[in-house]
């Protein structure tokens, strides 16, 4: 009777025992790993081929002059290497378009949040969110054809906008980045904790009130990180200021009216020109990639931080 | 503090209950601040509650018991119009407030709730420091007044807080404890001044001595404001309240559950002489 328990016993343990193996599990493991490397070696080999030619092209030029100087002419027989008509049109576009995309976002995201009826929000937000599927050459050529030909035709005095201009294309991208703003912005005021928001109606707070003195403050680290990525987004747009944006780089432009290249348009057309591979003018693509990929890289560093700072815990 | 009124309040405790022979449901004193008159609330076609009629006195401590989805809550968060905040919810009868109906068209549901505040069950600080909390209701109401800090300070004080965070008002309200927080959210409900202060199961969340901490600050702020307080709990119900109200479930003949109120009575009478064998039935505990 004991002998048959105890057998009994062993046979029950050694079933717990690895007896075959599990080819596919280990298998999906690998594949899963490869899937998650291949974004990360994307990464290093993208900084280790923008490190050569960036070198290469600090070897000829000084990076006093590149981060000083006020001309940028690569192309031109009067060569100069100053990358700061580039950055401050890169910069002027951003502004014109956050000035856009952030009232609109924030707003959109405090009407869908907070005052749409769910079934409204149901059918806007997808809407919204299309926006952001729209290809950038689409908002481009709208910015050029039919956005500024009617900017033109309604402005007040006779210096108006240029063909081209870093205030069609900052129009054109921040509308660009509105859903980027308005979604995220939405998804993390929707996750303030409905008890809040009764609470403040609770102590005689309007509707208004109860959006921008409670949920908009315990969302902020969401909205902050939407403004951040909507930046970033702007930062690295580069199919609407090829189109729309303008050329001129021989000098900083700090009119909106008149076009300048920023550093991704700059890129683009000497990208799709024809330049010899470890010429100068093959390097000083890579030079601006490279100070493109900082300035991304620190935004996010930023953003990161200002979430933390930001973050507003509910329970 | 208003010591007339601490003299003609009916006796809380049980013993003092034969003392005090009124109605079944309608107590002595003057007119109540508040009134209910066939109350029925509505979620879409859903009666949740069904013909409440109850008077609330001024500054007395009304307790609403009863088992779980009798309708207790959704009739507490009637008196200021908070069902308003959820779509779908309806309001029949009147709840009257000073003879006003709360529920008339030309009624601004914000005056209301400036009047009449809320205390949740858990405790929901905003996740701002300690001063801005308390001060979020003054600010956003218009309020006028001389000094910001003192209002802040005299809230603290009133909701017994004020010697735990005096040194640390520049904190987040989320840095508090579970009691604190709710204290928290008392002075930010005084803040404001309202005259009436409901509870919804304030103390649930909180272990036994907070609950006393909060017990006690219901008597002390009924010194000063009427309060209605849902509680689950008899026994706390017993401990502060002057008044009852006993609500329970009923199951129709399409088997949907409806809140009824069954006794309102002052509460020493309610828990030693209950008129209803179904309030009986609930107090000492054969149902519930």
């Amino acid at each position: 009777m004991s002998t048959s328990t105890s057998n009994a016993g062993s046979a029950a343990g050694s079933a717990l025992r690895r007896g075959r193996r599990r080819p596919v599990d280990s298998t999906v493991k690998v594949l899963l790993v490869a899937a998650a490397l291949v974004s990360v070696a994307t990464t290093i080999g993208i900084v280790i081929a923008l490190v050569q030619p960036t070198i290469g092209f600090f070897q000829q030029v000084s990076v006093v002059e590149f981060i000083t100087g006020t001309s940028w002419t690569p192309t031109f027989a009067q060569k100069a290497y100053g990358v700061l008509p580039l950055v401050a049109a890169t910069l002027t576009v951003t502004g014109v378009a956050l000035t856009i995309a952030v009232p609109l976002g924030l707003g959109s995201a405090i009407y869908l949040s907070e005052y749409a009826n769910p079934r409204t929000r149901k059918v806007l937000k997808p809407i919204i969110e299309l926006l952001a599927g729209v290809p950038t050459v689409v908002y481009g050529f709208v910015a050029l054809f039919a956005l500024n030909p009617l900017l033109q035709k309604w402005w007040p005095t006779d210096d108006g906008p240029a063909f081209q201009n870093l205030l069609i294309a900052g129009i054109a991208m921040g509308i660009m980045i509105v859903p980027t703003i308005a979604s995220i912005s939405e998804d993390s005021m929707a996750a303030v904790p409905r008890s809040l928001r009764e609470g403040a109606y609770a102590l005689a707070s309007t509707k208004m009130q109860v959006s921008t003195r409670v949920v908009v403050p315990a969302a902020m680290s969401g909205i902050v990180a939407a403004v951040v990525l909507g930046i970033s987004r702007a930062v690295g747009e580069t199919m609407i200021v090829t189109i729309a944006g303008g050329l001129t780089s021989d000098r900083i432009v700090l009119n909106p009216l008149e076009g300048a290249a920023t550093m991704t348009a700059f890129i683009a057309n000497i990208s799709s020109g024809d330049i010899p591979v470890g010429s100068l003018d093959y390097d000083s693509v890579f030079a601006v990639g490279a100070l493109l990929f900082l300035i991304t890289f620190a935004l996010n560093a930023v953003s990161i931080r200002m979430v933390r700072r930001f973050r507003e815990v509910y329970e | 503090m208003n010591p007339t009124d601490t003299t003609n309040r009916p006796s809380v405790s049980i013993a003092g209950v034969g003392a005090q022979p009124t109605g079944t449901s309608k107590p002595d004193a003057a007119d109540p601040v508040m009134e209910l008159s066939g109350v029925s609330v509505f979620y879409g076609a859903y009666e949740a509650v069904r013909d409440t009629s109850m008077p609330i006195q001024e500054k007395q401590i009304t307790a609403m018991i009863g088992p779980s989805g009798c309708g207790k809550s959704t009739i507490l968060r009637s008196l200021n119009r908070m069902n308003d905040l959820i779509p779908g919810a309806r309001v029949s009868g009147a709840v009257t407030y000073h003879g006003q109906d709360l529920y008339a068209k030309d009624v601004d549901p914000i005056e209301v709730r400036r009047r009449i505040g809320m205390v949740f069950q858990k405790p929901n600080p905003f996740p701002k420091s300690i001063y801005d909390n308390v001060a979020y209701g003054p600010r956003v109401t218009g309020m006028k007044v001389s000094s910001m800090d003192d209002l802040v300070e005299k809230a603290l004080r009133d909701a017994a807080l004020w010697d735990e965070v005096k040194d640390k008002l520049k904190t987040s309200g989320l840095a508090l404890s579970g009691g604190q927080q709710q204290r928290l959210c008392i002075a930010r409900t005084i803040a404001v001044r309202p005259e009436i202060i409901l509870m919804d199961e304030p103390c649930s969340a909180l272990d036994p001595i907070a609950t006393a901490k909060i017990e006690d600050l219901m008597s002390e702020l009924s010194n000063d404001y009427t309060i209605v307080i849902v509680t689950h709990n008899m026994q706390q119900a017993a401990r502060v309240s002057h008044y009852t109200a006993f609500f329970t479930a009923e199951v129709d003949e399409r088997q949907e559950r409806h809140g009824r109120l069954v006794e309102f009575s002052q509460t020493g009478k309610l828990f030693t002489n209950p008129a209803d064998k179904r309030t009986e039935d609930y107090i000492t505990g054969r149902f519930g």
